[in-house]
């Protein structure tokens, strides 16, 4: 396999992770005349993949046109390999940073051909060498029968991976990816998802990608940063984000769940309508405190011996399982996540328990973050 | 199932059509026409074919014409094309929307205030720096360009915001400069929309009476100036079969422009299969 970063040797990751590739240092943007980017910093190290994640409108993609000089910043500065590119009112332009972006939606030239396409970034190389690299391209991505295609004669996936392959082609430092799997159908994008992933991987490519969708968020940042009002809220791992979120916003963002109301007892325990949630660790709020706790719909159990009854008021049959939304007695709601076998209508009691091990607490009425 | 037609429906259609191409047909028919009169007919025959083949002045009036509207949609896709790139592309300038609101006002201003105005114009230059020295040719041209310049404009400036900014950002980041970027995409994208400038812009002028008759000197009589003074002076048939022949000329452009859209159709379809096949 060839390299496609000369400055990410991917044998090299230990040392590299101590090596910054790209450096946001407190940038702020405008978006049609409104802030929408504030004070915001991270930083890349060679080999990472990463991905910033939010909701549509939270300054994601300005980010994104920031880093590869399409955007110009009001503060701050953005380095690549210790190269500032981006400083206030002083910009190196796009086509000197060096920086690969797979558009939204693929933006492959309509009038060259896939290889034309490929082509277009290698116009330092000889004609020897332009032919070599785009040939190696076509065959890494699966794309040799369809050469001599235009990009309308493609399917979505094909599109994505020419445009995948015409940014990769000129081995930029840092590869941009600007919600990429947006226009494929969801089966496609798990798998393209994947495909991507074990690609950059592999090539040792560093990227950054945003994206509203936690499932391609997850599928290929190593780190994923949430974003929310033109700042990021967490910078963690996928697992963590889920597990330990930090903020209401986080919890509520990633992945499903409910919160219901408690107080706290004891540093260690939350008395809830549901009954008392235990801790795994000391809780730092003070007796009777006024909290919240998240239930993800795989802490809600199906028991038949169950100490909570509810009722089934939704239903959404996902293959292996089912997701359903209850009301218990008291009228409080609940996700719950049961085997597909524990198959119940609209309108049927279920007897539940709460097995929670780890408490994720927030104060009440803490929606704004 | 066939859907029963509306006899309403199609009886409207059917005026309309009338409405449209009567006046052509009785134009086409009468062009054969012996007799001197116009509206009467005194057998058939090609003697005004003739005749207009042999009338030096149609063939130059025509010619005129043909020459102006060439020079002029060229010159004004080039200039409309830079006026709708400057609309399309550069976001926030100073004045802004003035220059939008000047490159578009020609195309609402009455026809007779820009001829006369231009008319003004020539005048007042011609005796301040003696140029230009009398009306004519040059005089038409410019004052075509002028007011066709703002419909490519317009055309441009929607093509462009129709293709969208991301090929041009996607073309620099792949290292091409600004002038590449405008050689390699930005002009192929927008080839069919100066094409369609073009045409419009040689078909305006082609067109145009009011103006040229304001800006227009002695002896340079564009052939819609003459078919005017002509029906003025009393119709020879002669202007009968010259209008057949434009007809015929359109309905033949009109022809080949359809087989080339059909055509593409087709192979896009085809396309599609084969991209839907795989």
């Amino acid at each position: 396999m060839k390299q496609y970063s000369p400055n990410s040797p991917r044998h090299s990751l230990p040392r590299s992770e101590a090596e910054p590739l790209l450096e946001i240092r407190g940038i702020s943007c405008n978006y049609d005349l409104e802030r929408a980017v504030f004070d915001f910093s991270l930083t890349v190290h060679r080999g990472e993949q990463v991905c910033l994640l939010g909701p549509s409108g939270c300054g994601k993609t300005t980010v994104l046109r920031a880093i590869a000089g399409f955007h110009p910043i009001l503060t701050g500065s953005i380095l690549i390999n210790d190269q500032q590119v981006s400083a206030v009112k002083n910009m190196v332009p796009p086509e000197a940073r060096r920086v690969g972006m797979v558009f939204q939606d693929h933006a492959l030239f309509p009038h060259l051909t896939v290889r034309e396409n490929i082509a277009a970034g290698l116009d330092q190389l000889s004609a020897g060498l332009r032919g070599e690299s785009v040939g190696e391209m076509l065959d890494r991505m699966g794309l040799g029968h369809h050469a001599d295609r235009y990009p309308h004669e493609l399917s979505g996936g094909q599109q994505q991976r020419v445009a995948l392959a015409r940014a990769l082609a000129p081995k930029p430092l840092l590869l941009l990816m600007d919600e990429p799997f947006s226009s494929l159908d969801q089966e496609l994008r798990e798998h393209m998802g994947q495909e991507v992933s074990d690609m950059l991987k592999e090539s040792g490519t560093t990227c950054v990608m945003v994206t509203h969708d936690q499932n391609d968020a997850f599928a290929l940042g190593d780190k994923v940063g949430v974003m929310s009002e033109g700042a990021i809220v967490q910078w963690d791992t996928p697992y963590n984000l889920y597990h330990q979120p930090q903020t209401h916003f986080v919890a509520d963002f990633i992945g499903n769940g409910v919160f219901i109301n408690g107080q706290c007892e004891d540093k260690k325990q939350v008395n809830t309508s549901l009954g008392m949630l235990q801790s795994d660790i000391a809780l730092d709020w003070s007796n009777d405190a006024d909290i919240e706790v998240l239930l993800r719909p795989d802490d809600v159990v199906y028991d038949p011996e169950g100490p909570i009854i509810a009722k089934v008021t939704r239903r959404a049959f996902k293959g292996a399982q089912i997701m359903y939304t209850l009301r218990t007695l008291d009228g409080v709601k609940l996700l719950a996540l049961f085997p597909s076998h524990a198959n119940f209508g609209i309108g049927d009691e279920v007897r539940v328990r709460l097995d929670v091990d780890h408490l994720v607490v927030f104060e009440q009425n803490s929606v704004v973050d | 199932m066939p859907k029963k037609r509306s006899t309403f429906l199609l009886s409207v259609l059917c005026f309309g059509m009338a409405f449209l191409y009567i006046p052509m047909f009785l134009l086409i028919v009468y062009s054969f026409n012996y007799s001197k009169i116009v509206s009467v007919w005194g057998g058939l025959s090609t003697r005004w074919y003739t005749s207009l083949f042999e009338s030096e002045e149609i063939w130059s009036a025509l010619m005129l014409s043909l020459k102006i509207a060439i020079v002029n949609a060229t010159f004004a896709t080039l200039l409309g094309t830079l006026a709708g790139l400057a609309l399309a592309r550069f976001r926030y300038f100073r004045g802004r929307t003035l220059f939008t609101g000047m490159i578009s006002a020609p195309l609402v201003m009455p026809e007779v205030i820009t001829g006369l105005s231009l008319l003004l114009l020539f005048i007042t230059l011609g005796d301040l720096i003696g140029w230009p020295e009398k009306r004519g040719i040059t005089t038409i041209t410019i004052a075509h360009i002028t007011f066709s310049l703002a419909y490519v404009a317009v055309i441009i400036e929607s093509r462009l915001s129709g293709i969208g900014e991301t090929l041009e950002e996607a073309a620099l980041d792949l290292g091409a400069k600004p002038l590449r970027v405008m050689m390699d995409i930005t002009l192929p994208l927008l080839a069919p929309g100066m094409l369609a400038g073009w045409l419009l812009a040689f078909t305006l002028s082609l067109d145009d009476l009011v103006i040229a008759s304001f800006v227009s000197g002695p002896g340079s009589s564009t052939l819609p100036m003459l078919i005017y003074s002509r029906v003025k002076l009393g119709l020879k048939p002669d202007i009968n079969a010259l209008a057949t022949m434009i007809i015929l000329a359109v309905a033949i452009g009109v022809l080949i422009a359809g087989w080339i859209l059909i055509r593409q159709q087709k192979q896009r379809q085809r396309d599609a299969q084969l991209a839907g096949t795989e």
